[in-house]
């Protein structure tokens, strides 16, 4: 059956999607992180 | 906690690879549809991943209304107690009996009626005050990333199955899509609104959202769907093997799904921080602006 492509590409999708968010959250978390560093230094 | 996420990444990591391993290599392969059907091993358990987040959600929203007053706590606190005691004794109660699926167990049922009560508490306790908030979001989060998932694996696996990539008005599909739908909307209501209102508002909208849960899971037992009967508490007829694999790709999903909801629980406190750090610079700021003019006009 030729439908083993299905099945790499739904395993692909769903990393690509978790990969997505995760460099999403990293991204959110370093923003914090600055936002947070820069608010300290003014005060 | 701090110093045992980087290995509890690490472990989570390699339980995934193996679950993967297994869901590739060691499952048997099904007589039907050959090995495309190992695509379950990452649908089946991401919906349930969702299904859990959503429930999560469902009672850190209930909590979160009513925080703050402390009658309608007690009062929803014998609620919940109710909806636990009564729902056990109702499922062995030969009428509602009669009433459950074939296949469905009804030790199951009370099962997952006593979680109710239990995930109440349970949340209550280890998620005081505004950290139910905080919670309610971060499994709204993760959950709508799951449900993604199966939203899109379900299509890929049905192309080459059913010959289609969408049943159109199938009631699975469907009530999916719409949950999904009340979650993404949950999450942009929270993100563009500033009325400090949004909160309750949220939790509330979160609330009706998370009805919809139990018509997805229920539909294919109580409408004509496309979509098959449960594999597993429905009578499915599953073979060992792959019902273990199946298990054993659900809890490392689940152990991912935790150090996830675990980072996002922080970015979101450590997001309120910077909100709340904003706020007194502008208190400040404000505070100091008087004295302004005064300054220019001595000059």
């Amino acid at each position: 059956m030729n439908a083993v492509k299905f099945l790499i590409a739904a395993y692909i999708a769903t990393w690509v999607i978790h990969g997505f968010y995760l460099t999403t959250l990293v991204r959110r978390f370093s923003k914090a992180r600055r936002e947070l560093r820069e608010l300290g230094k003014e005060k | 906690m701090k110093r045992l996420f980087p290995i509890l990444c690490v472990l989570t990591a390699a339980f995934l690879a193996y679950a993967t391993y297994r869901n590739l290599a060691v499952a048997p392969t099904d007589a039907l549809q050959g090995d495309v059907y190992r695509i379950i091993y990452y649908h089946v358990p991401s919906a349930w991943t969702a299904f859990l987040l959503f429930f999560i959600n469902f009672i850190a929203s209930i909590q979160y209304l009513v925080i703050g007053k402390p009658s309608a706590r007690s009062v929803m606190k014998w609620i919940v107690i109710a909806v636990g005691v009564l729902g056990v004794i109702a499922t062995y109660l030969p009428p509602i009996k009669a009433q459950i699926p074939a296949g469905m167990e009804p030790s199951a049922v009370a099962t997952t009626v006593l979680m109710i009560p239990a995930f109440y508490f349970v949340i209550g306790w280890l998620f005081p005050g505004q950290k139910l908030d905080v919670l309610a979001v971060t499994a709204a989060e993760v959950g709508v990333v799951f449900c993604t998932i199966v939203l899109v694996t379900g299509p890929i696996w049905a192309r080459p199955v059913w010959g289609i990539w969408w049943a159109t008005g199938d009631i699975r599909l469907t009530s999916t899509l719409v949950l999904w739908l009340i979650y993404v909307s949950y999450l942009v209501l929270r993100k563009f609104s500033n009325s400090a209102q949004t909160q309750m508002l949220a939790a509330a909208l979160a609330v009706f959202g998370a009805l919809d849960v139990p018509l997805v899971y229920l539909s294919i037992w109580f409408f004509r769907t496309q979509h098959p009967q449960p594999v597993i508490g429905g009578g499915g007829s599953m073979d060992p093997h792959m019902l273990q694999t199946l298990l054993l790709s659900w809890m490392a999903f689940l152990c991912f799904a935790f150090l996830v909801c675990w980072s996002r629980f922080h970015l979101e406190l450590l997001q309120r921080e910077v909100e709340q750090a904003h706020a007194m610079e502008s208190l400040a700021g404000a505070s100091a602006s008087p004295s302004m003019p005064l300054s220019r006009s001595t000059r």
